[in-house]
């Protein structure tokens, strides 16, 4: 079991964020959301419609109203920045190239990436990369748009980049916006709504400001980063001077 | 997009060979003008043995291919082999012409000799030829061979 | 004992159970045909990485193999004194055997194997995912093109091996030991069918061309999304593409040539 009486509820045209250590199944929520996953139990709805309910067909058509932008970007690797960016409206779309290309521009411009259209994603750093494949998400302008880690593995600029980006495209289109993180720096600036998950519960929720200050000792130690506390340093064992000893056997 | 027309191009070049391949294995490789007889009549002929010949095997007139052989089956109340032949259209062979089976080499593939005859009336569809003369068996040849030499020693 | 039978039987329900699986997949991928008629140029692009890449080393090794069977079938034959059978023996072995089976083995090894990494890359980098996101289907946008491209590739390439190899017995036989031109190719014609030896060669590398690309296509999608799980992906590709066209060339000729 990966939750356990989980209810979050994401508002509409906010920024909402899940954090929680590694291993607790943020990206798996995330999926469930996306339709790619099917929970055991229990239900995810979005815009009113159950998601696991739908069929296929219905499904997809919800999917073309979501965004997400995967930790590794997850660019199409032989097509250039341009076609990963049109990608979606050729699909899905009988949009004239002319207009297509019109709308790549507007969104890798948007993304500040409009020079580098013709670059392969082989080239690209991970930070542009994901500048890119957020352009791409936001192509068919969707509704809501879904961040898994969006800052994991960036250099400060280039995360601060994506703080920046994220926090535009939500006030600018209006759209929602679920992060995923456990960067707490980043998320904390951005975020209208905290949920703190750990061991497939919600420990923890509020607005940024309450849970800095929450007198959750767990959850402090998580938005504080401290080594020690209600998670252990030690990850469980038996006794030190008993092992060490056994050892001179 | 113009790196895909050069894509398309090698595609195109690389169906085009592969056709060609197809279209050299059928018509250099292959006996494909032995189907365009299609058209064609056919004749009757009985042989004591068939030895090994096969359906679609040669039909020759004096070493030149003129048909091949549609069927071979059992005639039970001659007991004998019935072989029908298919002769192509525009070849025209007297009626009292006779057949042998003959083999290509000492172990090539066997097939059915025409010896054209001196009527004046033609074979048409469905005429039976008189003359069959049976394929040579191997091994009653040796028999043959080796019994008239026991009964020569035998004399002695 | 029990623990081994144990083992047996959970190897054996895994087995049937990617089996079913496979087949699945398969069903899938074939729903997802008819929309690659509005789209060629995805095929096309396919049949490129497929079929043309695979070119160079399907020529090379026809040409070897045809000039292998020259030399080696010459010896023999020449023993019984029927060395201008050569053609028939070279044309023969190629197209109804050497063509179909050594292009399959070919085409798994550099063809089939490349589809499974670069799927599995795909997969593994989450890709496929994205377009899932994207409300694209993989199966549809990235499987399909590639299955039909295959399907179409390997009996055009399996024809240029046996035609190949055709020309290079030729080589070896009339332009190195002195086989006579005209009975080479004469007796080649005049044993050759075209319906029961070129038309079953052809059936086979179709037979062939479909087992080898939906198994690298479906351990490519089946991978473990790891690097590890990739390499072993594409290696199972190549083996599993080796023993079921090898096992099922078997099949196919007790059915065609076996009266």
């Amino acid at each position: 079991m990966i939750f356990d009486g989980v209810d979050i509820d994401i508002p509409r045209g906010k920024v909402t964020a899940i954090m929680g250590p590694s291993g607790t199944g943020k990206t798996t929520l995330l999926r469930m959301i996306g339709g790619q996953l099917r929970p055991r139990a229990g239900r995810v709805m979005v815009d009113g419609q159950d998601v696991h309910a739908l069929r296929r067909g219905e499904l997809y058509a919800l999917r073309k109203r979501m965004g997400m932008l995967f930790q590794s970007g997850a660019l199409l690797t032989d097509l250039n920045v341009y076609d990963n960016v049109a990608f979606p409206l050729r699909e899905h779309t009988e949009l004239p190239e002319s207009m297509i290309r019109d709308l790549v521009l507007m969104k890798l411009e948007a993304v500040g990436l409009r020079g580098a259209r013709d670059m392969m994603p082989s080239e690209l750093s991970g930070g542009m990369a994901r500048r890119v494949a957020l352009a791409r998400a936001i192509a068919l302008d969707p509704m809501m748009i879904m961040y898994d880690e969006p800052f994991t593995g960036l250099d400060p600029i280039s995360k601060g980049a994506v703080v920046e980006l994220i926090h535009k495209i939500n006030t600018a289109l209006g759209v929602t916006s679920i992060i995923v993180s456990h960067d707490v720096r980043e998320t904390t600036a951005i975020s209208d709504y905290i949920y703190v998950l750990s061991d497939g519960k919600v420990v923890g929720q509020g607005t940024p400001q309450a849970l800095m200050e929450s007198d959750s000792p767990w959850v402090r130690q998580f938005m504080q980063g401290l080594p020690d506390g209600p998670v252990p340093f030690h990850y469980p064992a038996s006794d030190y001077a008993a092992d060490l000893l056994a050892g001179q056997g | 997009m113009k790196q895909s027309t050069t894509l398309e191009i090698m595609v195109g070049v690389f169906v085009a060979l592969g056709l060609a391949a197809l279209f050299m294995l059928a018509m250099k490789v292959s006996n494909i003008s032995a189907l365009n007889d299609e058209d064609g009549y056919l004749v009757k002929v009985h042989f004591e043995n068939v030895g090994g010949l096969k359906v679609r095997s040669a039909v020759t007139v004096a070493g030149v291919r003129v048909g091949r052989v549609e069927s071979i089956d059992f005639d039970e109340k001659l007991l004998e082999a019935r072989v029908t032949l298919k002769i192509k259209r525009d070849v025209r062979l007297p009626s009292d012409s006779s057949a042998s089976i003959f083999t290509a080499g000492l172990l090539g593939e066997q097939y059915v000799g025409l010896e054209p005859g001196g009527a004046d009336t033609y074979l048409k569809e469905g005429d039976v030829i008189a003359l069959g003369q049976s394929a040579l068996i191997l091994e009653q040849i040796i028999g043959r061979v080796l019994f008239s030499k026991a009964a020569e020693g035998g004399t002695q | 004992m029990l623990t081994w039978l144990a083992h047996l039987g959970r190897a054996g329900l895994s087995f049937f159970e990617r089996l079913g699986r496979g087949h699945l997949f398969l069903l899938q991928v074939l729903a997802g045909m008819p929309g690659l008629l509005l789209r060629p140029r995805l095929v096309i692009q396919q049949i490129y990485s497929v079929g043309v890449l695979s070119l160079v080393i399907i020529v090379v090794s026809g040409l070897f193999v045809g000039m292998v069977l020259g030399l080696q079938g010459y010896n023999t034959l020449a023993d019984f004194g029927a060395a201008e059978s050569l053609g028939v023996m070279v044309a023969l072995s190629l197209v109804r055997e050497l063509g179909p089976v050594v292009a399959a083995l070919l085409f798994g090894g550099r063809a089939g194997s490349a589809l499974t990494a670069e799927i599995g890359l795909m997969k593994a980098t989450e890709q496929l995912s994205g377009m899932e996101m994207m409300a694209v289907d993989p199966l549809r946008r990235v499987i399909a093109p590639r299955f039909v491209a295959g399907f179409i590739a390997m009996p055009l390439l399996a024809a240029i091996f046996s035609a190949v190899g055709v020309i290079g017995g030729y080589f070896v036989g009339v332009g190195l030991l002195g086989v006579d031109d005209g009975a080479f190719w004469s007796q080649m014609q005049a044993r050759v069918d075209l319906y029961d030896d070129v038309m079953n060669g052809v059936i086979k590398s179709v037979a062939f061309g479909f087992v080898a690309t939906w198994i690298a296509v479906y351990e490519g999608y089946d991978a473990v999304p790891t690097a590890e799980g990739v390499s072993r992906a594409t290696t199972r590709t190549v083996v599993h593409t080796a023993l079921a066209v090898l096992g099922l060339d078997f099949v196919l000729t007790a059915l065609m040539f076996g009266e």
